[in-house]
């Protein structure tokens, strides 16, 4: 057997598993690939010849660059608040003991496990029987983006909190910081890398969604809403280029965050 | 078990202060009448009474779950009392917040803050207090704790040792009243331990402060500490200098849990003013009235393994004392310093004998007559209304 | 012995003031795990208040308008006939779709678990140090819009496209074979879309194995896929559970793949929904419609967490 022929042998599984990870790349691959493509007609979904010009022109359609902003305003003022509400329900379901905290658990649970298009369709029902049909848009969404975020920053900012060890805060009040200043200087620093990852995963959803926001949505359209309709009519490639950006942008807070951990470790000898 | 240097039982020492109600004269931390109970109905502990000298370095000793720990966490503000109070220096601080009271704790999990260095860990309660001199003071504590080259790295870049006298120098450097040390050692492996307790009782020395540690290994609050409470089921058996303890003590217990003892069933015939004279098993053996801790005629005879001499039958041995005839051997383990008998007495009773190998006695074998002896001085008289196994089970070690 | 609780003095009980010590006990002990009073209510209120405006109720109003009477409008209005008709009609209407969602979201959720598994194993056993950098890769791709994502496949599976070509080649597919508006484009679609739901978990509980246990297994079997089904898998089972359901729910739910690599032929009950209610402003048979999705999928996922012998989970 040759020499290659065995180490495949030895790490099938990692060659495995190589492929399928190969695999979620095909589509960001063309993604990029399409960002660069000056197609013939407005019809045919087809690499035609190479252009700088959508990279140039991000906002050829005005239509595309508004959905954008007003899903990165959405995104950011959803976010904001479910950070806010999110990380105070963790603190309350991790160090405070009440009544109902199990249903407290139950509430936060349930909005993740349902599926999106029953979620929408239950908030679009009580804007129906309340009297708001006539009024979904902007704020009708942010509604719905607070909600469906809100349990993934109470999740996220609650394994956090629970994975702290508790005598950390008793040390602080033992060395002589007030319950503000152990809050400040001890507690805080500490859950904070998990309430900035709750607010990125909230924001990356909330920017996302397209289900929810869809019934929701009245005459008011976001990012993805814009794709949608384009993709029965004819994609501009700029879409793309969000796409890539997209990619982007992501793989750089990773590659930021990780670097920091990197070198944090890199100080031990 | 090591053997313990020859002391003349001193008179008893009282334990329990005189309740006096005046706080302000004693410099000291005092515990009076504190009581704890926790939700559920469990009482931690019990009407304690304790004084710790100021400069003194104390051991609060006992199996897990006898109620040491809660005791700490309610000096260190960290549990509030169900009653009673806690004064330090004269100063009330019994409901004081953590922060408001000159007290500092080295956690058993250290409790080092990850995200600040070895630095700022140190410093943090010089700078909650906005005290003076943060760089000066931090870079003196670090050096008597032998870790100057380690200030910038991150807790969790040190060894355990390490972190431990990190943890030690975060409290001491606020100079607390009161340094309370909670298992600090239990982490680190035996070797290590042994040099971190002779390494913090040289702290200890060179600070000068009032030390209370937390420990449920007796070898370690003997090593460390000058007095010893040994604490059971909420309430304190009995609090002394460790050679006391172990010389004299009160119930079985503190005879089984600091050391091994032999409890031998026996009935109090006469009771002078020196000597009671015990009937045991039928042989006379007599102990001094001070070391006699019952009221009852019923008790338990006690005396150390290495108490015990061993010989042939009918050999005089040592000093006049009690001798018991008619002992068989029934195991021999050879530990290099000593030799380790069991002997079965007519009672059917198996007694421990240690026998220092100075090389002046013979070993003896298995299955061969024996006679057994000690100093009447030695033995100690217990009630035998507690259980003789009481203790023995929660031992650290042999 | 200093138990001598017989000449004690008063006890200072807390709260009643009258014991010599000064100051007031505090109500709550300090920092003993979890704090008991008000504060926790106050941090908790915003966010449950929220949630049970504006998923509690919603979900309330969903049932409510599932039954109201059919003949209503947006603009006449609805009023409640407790029509359980709605349901009857909905299902008669639309049973194909939803079953056809099950049943997608069914096979989508068993590619991604062999998919999902080999990758997952993979990272947790074969990656080595690259292990942190994998498991960002798994991620990285899903930050991309989904829809833009969806797109590039109608791309990669078009008539004339290579996939299609290579299969024409190959004679698995026939002259005037394809792929796009097939049910292989959907379940595909389906099957790269909510990989990562189902690798994470699964990462998760793979990597809690103690690799000690798959080498004794290695000593103790003669063959290692007799010790993969002995050890690893059944030790990997919560992995797999929660990692199918977070891959069935929403998979059963969608409607972005069929609608745009399907054609009508594949469409899924969430787009009947959608219509219903953007579309034909038919509000009780679109709600009934979503009910009965939601207590099929939560029949399913009792049924099959109770098989799977981990209820604990839910």
């Amino acid at each position: 057997m040759s020499r290659a022929g065995r180490w495949v042998r030895e790490h099938l599984v990692l060659v495995l598993g190589l492929l399928v990870l190969a695999y979620t790349f095909v589509p960001i691959a063309i993604v990029v690939l399409m960002s660069f493509n000056a197609p013939a007609s407005r019809n045919v979904y087809a690499f035609d010849g190479f252009t700088l010009d959508n990279w140039a022109n991000p906002c050829a359609d005005p239509g595309m660059c508004d959905a954008l902003a007003r899903s990165v305003q959405i995104g950011l003022l959803s976010t904001l608040l479910a950070t806010v509400l999110g990380t105070l329900a963790a603190f309350a379901l991790v160090r405070h003991d009440f009544a109902g905290r199990s249903a407290s658990n139950l509430l936060v649970f349930l909005p993740m496990a349902a599926p999106e298009i029953v979620l929408g369709s239950s908030l679009l029902a009580l804007f129906v029987a309340t009297g708001f049909s006539g009024q979904l848009g902007f704020w009708t969404i942010f509604v719905a983006h607070v909600m469906f975020c809100l349990s993934f920053v109470v999740v996220a900012v609650r394994a956090r909190l629970a994975g702290m060890d508790d005598h950390l805060e008793q040390a602080a009040m033992d060395l002589y910081a007030t319950p503000v200043q152990t809050f400040r200087r001890v507690t805080f620093p500490l859950v904070f890398p998990g309430i900035l990852g709750a607010a990125l995963l909230s924001f990356s959803l909330s920017f996302d969604d397209f289900i929810i926001t869809n019934l929701n949505a009245g005459t008011t359209t976001t990012f993805p809403m814009y794709v949608w309709g384009v993709a029965q009519r004819g994609v501009p490639m700029q879409v793309n280029v969000i796409g890539t950006v997209m990619f982007l942008v992501s793989v750089a807070i990773v590659v930021v965050g990780e670097v920091g951990n990197r070198r944090r470790l890199a100080a031990r000898t | 078990m090591s053997q313990v240097a020859e002391t003349p039982t001193s008179p008893e020492r009282p334990s329990a202060p005189a309740r006096d109600g005046d706080h302000t004269a004693y410099d000291g931390l005092r515990l009076r009448q504190v009581t704890k109970e926790f939700a559920g109905g469990f009482t931690a502990v019990r009407s304690l009474d304790l004084d710790v000298p100021r400069g003194s370095f104390f051991a609060l000793l006992g199996p897990s779950g006898c109620g040491k720990t809660t005791t700490l966490r309610m000096v260190a503000g960290l549990e509030t009392p169900t009653s009673g109070t806690i004064t330090l220096a004269g100063q009330d601080i019994t409901y004081a917040k953590p922060y408001r009271r000159p007290v500092n704790t080295v956690f058993q999990s250290y409790a080092l803050f990850p995200h600040l260095d070895i630095f700022e860990n140190v410093a943090f309660g010089l700078r909650r207090r906005k005290e003076k001199d943060v760089d000066r003071r931090v870079r003196e504590m670090l050096e008597l704790v032998e870790l100057s080259s380690q200030a910038r790295k991150r807790p969790a870049q040190l060894s355990g040792g390490q972190q431990q006298r990190v943890a030690l120098a975060r409290a001491l450097i606020n100079q607390p009243e009161v340094l309370l040390l909670d298992e600090p050692l239990g982490a680190l492996d035996l070797k290590l331990r042994r040099s971190m307790q002779i390494e913090v009782k040289r702290i200890q020395m060179e600070v000068g402060r009032t030390f209370v540690h937390v420990t449920h290994d007796q070898e370690e609050a003997m090593t460390m500490a000058d007095t010893v409470a040994v604490m059971n089921g909420g309430v304190i058996e009995q609090m002394g200098a460790p050679a006391e303890l172990y010389e004299n003590p009160r119930s079985t217990f503190v005879a089984n849990f600091l050391g091994q003892s032999n409890l031998i069933e026996g009935r109090v015939v006469q009771r002078a003013a020196d000597v009671t004279s015990v009937d045991m098993h039928g042989i006379a053996v007599s102990v001094p009235t001070p070391r006699v801790h019952t009221d009852s005629d019923a008790g338990w005879v006690g005396i150390r393994p290495e108490k015990v001499l061993i010989g042939p039958p009918g050999e005089e041995l040592d000093a006049p004392g009690n001798t018991i005839p008619g002992g068989v051997v029934s195991d021999v383990s050879f530990v290099g310093v000593s030799t380790q008998y069991l002997v079965r007495m007519p009672w059917g009773q198996e007694l421990q004998v240690f026998s220092q190998n100075t090389g002046r006695t013979r070993m003896f074998s298995q299955g061969e007559q024996v006679e057994l002896s000690w100093r009447p001085e030695y033995a100690f008289l217990l009630d035998r209304s507690q259980d003789a196994a009481a203790g023995a089970a929660e031992r650290v070690g042999g | 012995m200093t138990s001598t609780a017989g000449v004690a003095p008063p006890l200072d009980v807390p709260g009643t003031g009258t014991g010599p010590t000064p100051g007031a006990p505090p109500e709550v002990p300090p920092e003993t795990g979890r704090r008991r009073g008000k504060t926790g209510y106050l941090l908790l209120l915003p966010g449950a208040l929220w949630l049970v405006l504006f998923f509690v109720v919603p979900f309330y109003s969903l049932v409510a308008t599932s039954l109201y009477d059919p003949a209503g409008s947006d603009f006449r209005g609805y009023e409640m006939t407790w029509a359980v008709g709605n349901y009857v009609d909905a299902l008669q209407e639309y049973w194909r779709p939803m079953l056809r969602s099950l049943w997608y979201g069914a096979l989508a959720t068993l590619f991604c678990l062999v998919l999902g598994y080999v990758l997952a194993y993979a990272i947790a056993f074969k990656a080595g140090r690259w292990k942190n950098l994998m498991l960002v890769l798994v991620v990285a791709p899903f930050f991309t819009s989904f829809l833009v994502r969806t797109l590039s496949w109608k791309l990669i599976l078009a008539d004339d496209g290579w996939v299609v070509n290579t299969l024409q080649f190959l004679q698995v597919l026939g002259e005037d074979g394809r792929l796009l508006a097939t049910p292989v484009a959907v379940v595909a679609g389906l099957t790269y879309n909510f990989l990562p739901f189902m690798v994470l978990p699964l990462y998760a509980s793979l990597d809690k194995i103690d690799p000690r246990l798959v080498e004794a297994s290695s000593d103790l079997y003669a063959h290692p896929a007799v010790g993969f089904f002995k050890v690893t898998w059944p030790l990997s089972l919560p992995g797999v559970v929660s990692g199918t359901l977070l891959t069935f729910i929403p998979a059963s739910g969608d409607y972005i793949n069929a609608e745009l690599l399907g054609s009508p032929n594949q469409r899924m009950v969430g787009g009947v929904i959608q219509s219903l209610f953007t579309d034909a402003n038919d509000y009780p048979a679109a709600a009934a419609l979503s009910m009965v999705l939601m207590v099929l999928i939560v029949v399913m996922v009792l049924l099959y967490v109770r098989r799977a012998g981990t209820e604990e989970l839910l």
